[in-house]
C-alpha cells in the first residue's frame, strides 16, 4: 500500500522532487582563486571577481569541472561534452554581480538515477533530471545590528552543484532516503563533504498533492531545507497545507516557501517577487565548456568504489547484510572497517567494529573521524586473539584499556603481563592446586555431579588471573579429574 | 619642433637618440593639458605628479640601457581602464570616487613597456554614446572647428571622445580607447586621427569596465597608423585572466604598415552606399579606393546583405549585456549610494541607480532588461543573436573574394554640441559603418583621409579578416600615405 | 510590440531604477521609439540559423580551465575600502527581512 495522507475528501498522494545544492570540494572558487575553507574571517576569502568589482572576469576552475563530472558518473548520468554557462539575473544583497553564473539551457550532466532503499527493504529508482555547476552567493547576517544587515562574501563564488531529481518520490520517507543516499554517494566520491550544518548541502523541496490517477497539480518549492529530518517534516507540512487549501475550495498558487523549523510549518517567501523573471542569457565572458572524452574516461577510471558496490562486496566477504549496510553508511566507517579487516577475518572484524567499537563511540559521544581506538590498534588486538596471545574475554578488557590509555594492545599485554599462558606445565600446576584445595568438590564430581566441571575451570582461570588458555585449561582439568 | 608635435614614432626616435627625455616630453604635455583642458575637458583626472615620477623613473631605466618599446612615451588612458590607485569613473557618477586596487591588463602591458600615464580621459558614460555628451564629468570639445563657423563647438565623437580629443590636440602621444560599436573609430574620424579596434580577443578585457562583453574591445588611438601599430603591439596579447582572450602570438604590427598593398583585393560592399549619403563622404570613399588602385590593389564589388540590420541587432545585444553588466552598480561595495530616510535595500538600489546613471545609460538598461525579460527573449535577444550570426556569415563569405574591405568610417563629419539631440535613434546611426565589425568580431581601423568643405576631418575604415590586423595596417598606411593628411586642429598644444 | 506604462514601470522595477511617475511617459515614448526601430529585425529570415553567442569571429574556442590553487583573497581591507557603508569587516546594507 503506497503512502497517502487522509484528508476530508479521502486519501491524497504526494509528488516530491528535490533540487539539492551541494558545495563542491575544491581549494579555490569556481571562477576565482580565492579560498573556500569554512569559518574564515569575514570577507577574507574574497577576490575582486567574487565581489563583482568593475572589469573583473571569471576563469573556470578545472577541479570544479572534474568534480561535477565525477558526480555525474557516480549518478550513472550522461556527461554532456558540450555545456555552457548562462547568467541568472536578480538583485540581492549577497549577490555582488547582480547575476549568478549558472548553467540553464545546457547543463554539464544530464539524466541519471539513484536507487534508494526503504525501511521495509523495498527498493526504488529515483531519476536525476540534471546536474549543473553554478556560483554560490554570499551570506547576509541579520542579527548583528538593529537596522542593518551585514554582508560577508566569503561564500560568494564557491562552486555548487545543483542536482535536480525527477518528481519520483511519493512520501516523506522516500524524500529522506533520497537525500541520505545522494549525500552518501557525494561523500564517497569526495565531491561534496555533505556537511549540512555548515550549509554544504541544502535542498529545495518541490511538493504537490493529487488524487489517485490524476496528473500533476500545482507545486510549491520549499527553499533551503538543511537536514534530512527537516526535508521529511517540510514535505509533510507542505502537503498537509496544500490538501487543506484544495479541500477548502481554494487553489494552490505556485510559489516559493520557507520551512519554519520551530513551528514545523511552511510560509510564503514574499521577498522573491521577481523570482519568475531571471532574464537568463548565455554568459558572454565564458566560452562553452567542452570536455575531452579522454579526460572524462580518466576521471571514470579513477572513481572510488561507491556504497552499493562496496556493500555487495562486504556481503561476499561473509558479512551479514545488516553489518554490510551499517559499515558502508559513512565512507569513513567503511575505511575504518577495511583497515581493521585487512588480512584478518572479515566477519570477526565486522563484529568488533559494529559491537564493542560502535558501543564505545556511542558511550563516549565520539565520531568515526575521531575514534577512541585507531583501526590499526583494533586490528592489532584481533591479531593477538588470532595467535592465541589473549583470549576473547581478555581482549575485551584490553580494548577498554586501549580506550583509556590510547596504547597499542601489544604494549598493554606486555606492560601488564596479560599474555595468555599456554605452558601446559604451569596450567597443570594451577589445576592440581585447585583440585587439592577442593577435595570435597572433587569427590562430589566423581560421584556424578558433572556440573562442577565448570567450577574447576573457573577457579583455575581465576587463579591464573584470566591468562590461562581456555581450551588448554579445559583439557587439563578433564585429564586430572580423569 | 615643439615636443608636443611629435608623433609616437618620432618621439621614441628622439628619446632613443638622446635628443629629449621622458621628463621633458611629460612636462610639455602636462603644460598643454593645464592650458587647454579647462576648455576641451578631455581629461577627467590629470596625474601630473605620478606622471613626472614615472617619467623620471623611465629616464633612469633608459640611462641604464633598460628601455622598453614605449620607454618614456606619455599617453592618456580612457577612464574605462582600471588603474591601480587612480580614480576610475567610467564617465559615470555611480563610480564617483572609485579607486581600483588593481590594474587592467592592457594598462599593465603599457607600463611594462615603459609608457608614462598623464591621466584618465573622458568618455561617454559607461562608453555608451557617440558624442561624449553622456559623460557625468561634462562634454568634451572637439579641437577642430568649422572654417566658416568657428564659434560652434563640435563633439569629438564617442565614446572615446576624450582619448581622440587629447591626441588630436597634442595633449598626449597616444591614448587607450575601447570600441563596442564604433567607439574608437568614430571619434578618431571626427578628430582627424587614426584608431584601430582589433579582433575580438586580441586585447584582454580584464580590468576594463564592461559595457557589452561580447562586443567590447580595447585598442589605441594615435596620430598615425604606425603609432597605432606600435601601441597595439604593447596592448595586445594573451591573458589567462580573460577567458575570451586569444592565445595567439602578437605580430609586429608596425612592420605591416610598410607592407605594399600591391595585389591585395579590396572589397567594396554595395550595402554601405546608403540612401542620402553625403556626397562628400561618397567622394572620399571613391578617392580612397582610387589611391589603393593606384598602389596596385584591385577592387571587388561585394555584398554584405544583412548590413542594414546591424544597428538594430546591436541595439538589442549591447543593451541586453549592459543591463546585466551594470547590475553590480548597486551602492553596496563601491561608488555612489543614495538613500532616503528609512530606505530598505530595494529603495536603496532604485535611488542609487536612478541618481547614479545618466539618461542614456538608464534607457539602455531598460531596453536590455526588456529584451531579456520573460516572453520577449525569443523575439528580441535570440532573434538578434541569429541575425548577428548572419552578419558574421556575410563577412565569412566575403573573405573568399577579398583581403580587406574599405568603407567610410562615419556618415558625417563631427557635429555640433547641440545638434542631433532630438531622438536616441538618430544618434545611434553614427555607428552605421562601424558596428558590423563589432558584431562579427573583426578588426577595423579608421584613418584620416581628407577634409570636408568646412575643413573638418573625414575618415575611411579598413575592415580585416579575423586576426589580420596586419592587412588593416597595410591598407590603412597606404591610404594615409596617399592622403598625406597634414591638417591640424585649431586648438592644440 | 508597444510598451504600455505598466510595462515600463515593471521593467524599471526589474532593473532597480527608480522611475518617478512624471517620467514614465517620456521613458515610454523613448523606449517605444527604439523598439519600433528594432522591430525591423522581424523581417529577417533566420530559419535554421544558430544564434551567435560570444564575440569571437570564428566561433568560440573551448573554454580554458585554470588549476585549482588558492591565488587570491586575504585582502578584506582592499575589498572593503570603497564601500559606502563599511561595518567593520562587513558591507552594511539596510536590514533585509526574508
Amino acid at each position: 500500500m503506497s503512502y497517502t495522507i487522509e484528508g476530508n475528501t479521502g486519501p491524497w498522494e504526494l509528488v516530491i522532487g528535490l533540487e539539492v545544492h551541494a558545495q563542491v570540494i575544491s581549494h579555490s572558487k569556481l571562477f576565482s582563486g580565492a579560498a573556500t575553507a569554512f569559518g574564515a574571517e569575514p570577507n577574507s576569502q574574497v577576490s575582486f571577481i567574487d565581489a563583482g568589482f568593475p572589469g573583473m572576469l571569471p576563469v573556470i576552475n578545472r577541479e570544479c569541472v572534474a568534480q561535477a563530472v565525477r558526480t555525474g558518473l557516480g549518478l550513472n548520468a550522461e556527461i554532456n561534452l558540450w555545456s555552457r554557462f548562462d547568467r541568472k539575473n536578480y538583485f540581492y544583497a549577497d549577490l555582488p554581480q547582480g547575476y549568478q553564473i549558472s548553467q540553464y539551457a545546457h547543463p554539464i550532466v544530464g539524466k541519471g538515477e539513484i536507487e534508494i532503499e526503504l525501511a521495509d527493504g523495498a527498493k526504488k529508482i529515483v531519476g536525476i533530471t540534471r546536474l549543473h555547476l553554478e556560483q554560490d552567493a554570499g551570506k547576509s547576517l541579520h542579527d548583528q545590528h538593529p537596522t542593518k544587515s551585514f554582508i560577508d562574501l566569503n561564500r560568494s563564488g564557491v562552486a555548487l552543484m545543483e542536482i535536480v531529481s525527477e518528481p519520483d518520490m511519493r512520501s516523506p520517507e522516500e524524500a529522506g532516503a533520497y537525500l541520505t543516499k545522494l549525500r552518501q554517494i557525494l561523500r564517497y566520491l569526495g565531491t561534496c563533504d555533505g556537511n549540512m550544518d555548515e550549509g554544504s548541502m541544502r535542498a529545495d523541496v518541490n511538493v504537490s498533492v493529487r488524487k489517485a490517477g490524476e496528473g500533476y497539480r500545482t507545486r510549491c518549492e520549499v527553499k533551503n531545507v538543511n537536514s534530512v529530518k527537516f526535508v521529511m517534516q517540510a514535505v509533510e507540512a507542505e502537503a498537509r497545507r496544500q490538501i487543506e487549501v484544495w479541500e477548502s475550495g481554494g487553489t494552490v498558487e505556485q510559489e516559493t516557501r520557507l520551512f519554519d523549523t520551530q513551528r514545523g510549518t511552511t510560509r510564503s517567501m514574499r521577498s522573491k517577487e521577481d523570482a519568475h523573471d531571471y532574464r537568463y542569457f548565455p554568459e558572454p565572458d565564458l566560452p562553452p565548456l567542452v570536455l575531452e572524452p579522454d579526460w572524462v574516461e580518466q576521471l571514470k577510471a579513477s572513481l572510488p568504489e561507491l556504497p552499493d558496490v562496496r556493500r555487495a562486496r562486504y556481503v561476499a566477504m561473509g558479512l551479514t547484510p545488516y553489518d554490510a549496510h551499517v559499515l558502508t553508511l559513512e565512507k569513513e566507517t567503511a575505511a575504518f572497517f577495511e583497515t581493521v579487516a585487512k588480512g584478518r577475518d572479515a566477519k570477526q572484524a565486522a563484529n568488533w567494529v559494529t559491537g564493542d567499537f560502535f558501543a564505545a563511540l556511542n558511550r563516549l559521544k565520539r565520531d568515526i573521524t575521531d575514534p577512541p581506538v585507531t583501526a590499526e590498534n583494533l586490528g592489532g588486538l584481533l591479531d593477538l586473539i588470532a595467535d592465541g596471545t589473549v583470549s576473547g574475554k581478555l581482549a575485551k578488557e584490553i580494548f577498554e584499556i586501549m580506550i583509556e590509555t590510547g596504547k597499542a594492545p601489544g604494549v598493554i599485554v606486555e606492560e601488564r603481563g596479560l599474555k595468555q599462558v599456554t605452558d601446559t606445565g604451569a596450567i597443570e600446576a594451577a589445576v592440581a592446586d585447585v583440585l587439592a584445595k577442593n577435595a570435597d568438590k572433587v569427590a562430589e564430581y566423581k560421584s556424578g555431579k558433572d556440573k562442577l566441571f565448570g567450577f574447576f575451570v573457573g577457579q583455575t582461570m581465576k587463579a591464573m588471573q584470566g591468562k590461562g588458555n581456555p581450551a588448554l585449561v579445559n583439557e587439563v582439568v578433564k585429564k586430572l579429574l580423569g | 619642433m615643439r615636443l608636443t608635435d611629435h608623433t609616437l614614432r618620432s618621439a621614441l626616435d628622439a628619446l632613443n637618440a638622446g635628443e629629449t627625455t621622458s621628463v621633458a616630453l611629460t612636462e610639455a604635455f602636462l603644460e598643454g593639458i593645464a592650458r587647454l583642458n579647462p576648455r576641451l575637458n578631455a581629461f577627467i583626472t590629470v596625474s601630473a605628479d605620478q606622471a613626472l615620477e614615472a617619467a623620471k623613473a623611465s629616464d633612469a631605466r633608459r640611462a641604464v640601457g633598460k628601455a622598453g618599446p614605449l620607454e618614456g612615451a606619455p599617453l592618456a588612458i580612457k577612464d574605462l581602464f582600471c588603474t591601480a590607485g587612480t580614480q576610475t569613473t567610467a564617465g559615470s557618477a555611480i563610480l564617483g570616487g572609485f579607486v581600483p586596487p588593481y590594474e587592467s591588463t592592457v594598462t599593465k602591458n603599457l607600463l611594462r613597456d615603459g609608457a608614462v600615464f598623464l591621466g584618465k580621459v573622458n568618455l561617454d558614460e559607461f562608453a555608451m554614446g557617440s558624442s561624449n555628451k553622456t559623460s557625468a564629468y561634462g562634454a568634451v570639445e572637439n579641437p577642430w572647428s568649422r572654417a566658416n563657423d568657428p564659434d560652434t563647438r563640435l563633439v569629438p565623437g564617442g565614446s572615446s571622445g576624450g582619448s581622440a580629443a587629447a591626441v588630436a590636440a597634442h595633449l598626449a602621444l597616444g591614448a587607450t580607447a575601447t570600441d563596442t560599436g564604433g567607439s574608437i573609430r568614430q571619434p578618431a574620424a571626427f578628430c582627424g586621427i587614426a584608431g584601430i579596434k582589433p579582433t575580438y580577443g586580441r586585447c584582454s578585457r580584464f580590468g576594463i569596465v564592461a559595457f557589452a562583453s561580447s562586443l567590447d574591445q580595447a585598442g589605441p588611438v594615435a596620430r598615425t597608423v604606425e603609432d597605432c601599430a606600435i601601441l597595439l603591439r604593447s596592448m595586445a596579447g594573451f591573458d589567462p585572466r580573460d577567458a575570451t582572450s586569444a592565445d595567439l602570438p602578437v605580430p609586429d604590427f608596425a612592420a605591416a604598415c610598410a607592407r605594399p598593398v600591391k595585389g591585395l583585393r579590396i572589397g567594396v560592399p554595395r550595402e554601405y552606399r546608403l540612401d542620402g549619403m553625403a556626397p562628400e563622404i561618397e567622394a572620399l570613399w571613391r578617392q580612397g579606393l582610387d589611391w589603393l588602385v593606384q598602389q596596385g590593389a584591385t577592387l571587388v564589388d561585394i555584398s554584405l546583405p544583412h548590413t542594414k540590420y546591424a544597428l538594430p541587432t546591436y541595439y538589442v545585444v549591447a543593451p541586453a549585456e549592459a543591463s546585466s553588466n551594470l547590475a553590480r552598480y548597486d551602492g553596496v561595495r563601491f561608488g555612489l549610494r543614495e538613500t532616503a530616510q528609512n530606505s530598505d535595500l530595494r529603495d536603496l538600489y532604485e535611488r542609487t541607480r536612478a541618481k547614479g546613471f545618466g539618461a542614456e545609460v538608464q534607457r539602455r538598461i531598460m531596453i536590455g532588461t526588456y529584451v531579456l525579460s520573460a516572453g520577449y527573449y525569443d523575439a528580441y535577444y535570440l532573434k538578434a543573436q541569429k541575425v548577428r550570426a548572419l552578419i558574421r556569415r556575410d563577412f565569412e563569405q566575403a573573405w573568399g573574394q577579398v583581403d580587406a574591405i574599405v568603407t567610410p568610417a562615419t556618415p558625417s563629419a563631427a557635429f555640433g554640441m547641440d545638434e542631433k539631440q532630438d531622438d536616441p535613434v538618430t544618434m545611434y546611426l553614427n555607428d552605421v559603418f562601424t558596428v558590423t565589425a563589432n558584431l562579427a568580431g573583426l578588426p577595423g581601423i579608421a584613418v584620416p583621409a581628407g577634409l570636408d568643405a568646412q575643413g573638418l576631418p573625414l575618415g575611411l575604415q579598413v575592415i580585416g579578416k579575423p586576426w589580420d590586423e596586419e592587412t588593416c595596417f597595410s591598407v590603412g598606411a597606404a591610404i594615409e600615405r596617399a592622403a598625406n593628411f597634414t591638417a591640424v586642429p585649431g586648438i592644440r598644444a | 510590440m508597444s510598451l504600455d506604462a505598466a510595462t515600463v514601470r515593471r521593467i524599471a522595477s526589474l532593473a532597480r531604477i527608480r522611475l518617478e511617475e512624471d517620467e514614465v511617459g517620456r521613458m515610454q515614448a523613448e523606449l517605444n521609439g527604439i523598439l519600433g526601430w528594432i522591430e525591423q529585425l522581424q523581417a529577417v529570415d533566420t530559419e535554421g540559423v544558430e544564434p551567435m553567442a560570444g564575440g569571437a569571429p570564428e566561433g568560440q574556442p573551448a573554454m580554458r580551465m585554470r588549476e585549482d590553487a588558492v591565488t587570491d583573497g586575504g585582502q578584506a581591507d582592499a575589498v572593503l575600502a570603497n564601500a559606502p557603508d563599511r561595518m567593520g569587516a562587513y558591507f552594511g546594507v539596510p536590514k533585509v527581512v526574508e
